[in-house]
């Protein structure tokens, strides 16, 4: 019983919304630093693969708990 | 009661009156009423903003040309967001973009913390001056656009004149000079929108309470300190907000730099929103520019996330 109720808890932990917000938004200036950047072709390649991920994901986080 | 035939033509008329919304309403949930409240605005909605942005994302994965409708619509998968992915074009219209976003919002920053600061002075006639400053900030871009252009004449322009009060430089061609017209799109802007994050930042001066600066004299702190450890750390989620806002309003910049420079000499001054345009609208490439418009959208979605969030810190 203790030990689901502990098992529940780390997950609630875990997918604290504060930190997974942080990484979202971390994913979006990344992929935006890489869309404007002007050294690598290829950074700007994947630049618009970050930066949907970052925005899918800050969506879905934003859904978690505090 | 008598059952009087007046009494029976009353009921009648009664009968025959419409009951009023209130007491048609009066039966219904307030979620069912908050519902018919809010569906016209959804439908606008629906109709206006999320069917044309998942008719754009449905045809950024096509071919299709606006320019010939008759044409069989063919899918293509990502080919056109890996040819955009790929193009060095386009990579350089985003970096004329950076180029742009980064300077004004650096100007604009410096230059509207250093007037919010200088009016929170209180100064004699800080509110006319005020005005005068917010000025620029309420015309439309396309007259500004026009008017900068006049300003930018290399043989009448005031600014050639100006310029060459200081040294003898010639006449100076900001639009028409592959170096300059960068700077001369940055210019106009700062021009512009500096007004603006001075009054987000003068909201944010004015909220600072008067006893932190006192108790910082009682500590014996001197200017730089005070601005350092009070004014700039309580101004800052105010001027993080004006840069954020701006900073996606820049990166959809097209009017005024359309009316100003069309994106010339060149292509120095394309940015690419107006590269965009030309594409949809030009070029009649249809799908590719949908892929183009696709990447812009998201990009400006995801900042405009940080945006919101930002929005709250401040709230809080």
């Amino acid at each position: 019983m203790s030990e689901t109720r502990n098992q529940s808890v780390g997950l609630a932990r875990f997918f604290r919304r504060g930190p997974w917000e942080n990484a979202a938004t971390a994913a979006i200036a990344a992929g935006v630093v890489m869309l404007m950047q002007p050294f690598s072709l290829t950074l700007f390649g994947y630049s618009f693969a970050v930066i949907l991920a970052g925005t899918v994901g800050f969506v879905i986080v934003s859904h978690f708990p505090e | 009661m008598t059952d009087s035939p007046i009494n029976g033509v009353a009921e009648q008329v009664a009968r025959g009156t419409p009951q009023p919304l209130a007491t048609r309403f009066r039966g219904l949930s307030d979620r069912a009423i908050a519902w018919i409240f809010i569906s016209p605005t959804i439908v606008l909605l629906l109709a206006i903003n999320i069917f044309p942005l998942i008719w754009t994302v449905y045809l950024s994965f096509t071919n299709y040309r606006a320019n010939r409708p008759g044409r069989p619509i063919e899918w293509v998968g990502t080919r056109n967001y890996e040819r955009l992915l790929g193009s060095e074009d386009i990579w350089g219209y985003l970096q004329a973009t950076a180029h742009f976003v980064c300077w004004t919002m650096a100007l604009q920053v410096l230059l509207g913390l250093g007037l919010a600061l200088l009016i929170n002075r209180n100064f004699k006639g800080a509110g006319f001056w005020t005005t005068v400053i917010l000025i620029p900030m309420m015309l439309s871009p396309a007259v500004v656009g026009v008017f900068w252009t006049y300003l930018y004449q290399p043989q009448t322009g005031i600014f050639s004149y100006i310029l060459n009060l200081f040294g003898d430089f010639g006449p100076i061609d900001m639009i028409g000079s592959v170096g300059l017209a960068p700077w001369s799109i940055i210019i106009v802007d700062t021009w512009m929108w500096t007004p603006y994050i001075m009054l987000l930042c003068l909201a944010g001066l004015r909220s600072i309470p008067e006893y932190l600066y006192e108790a910082a004299e009682i500590d014996r702190a001197n200017a730089l300190q005070k601005f350092w450890h009070i004014t700039l750390p309580r101004v800052l989620p105010f001027l993080m907000l004006a840069v954020l806002f701006r900073g996606i309003e820049n990166f959809k910049m097209f009017d005024m730099v359309v009316e100003l420079t069309s994106g010339g000499p060149g292509s120095t001054t394309e940015l690419a929103s107006i590269n965009l345009k030309r594409e949809a609208f030009e070029s009649w490439r249809t799908g590719y520019s949908s892929a183009f418009a696709v990447i812009l959208f998201v990009t400006v979605f995801g900042l405009g996330n940080i945006y919101v969030k930002a929005l709250n810190r401040v709230k809080q």
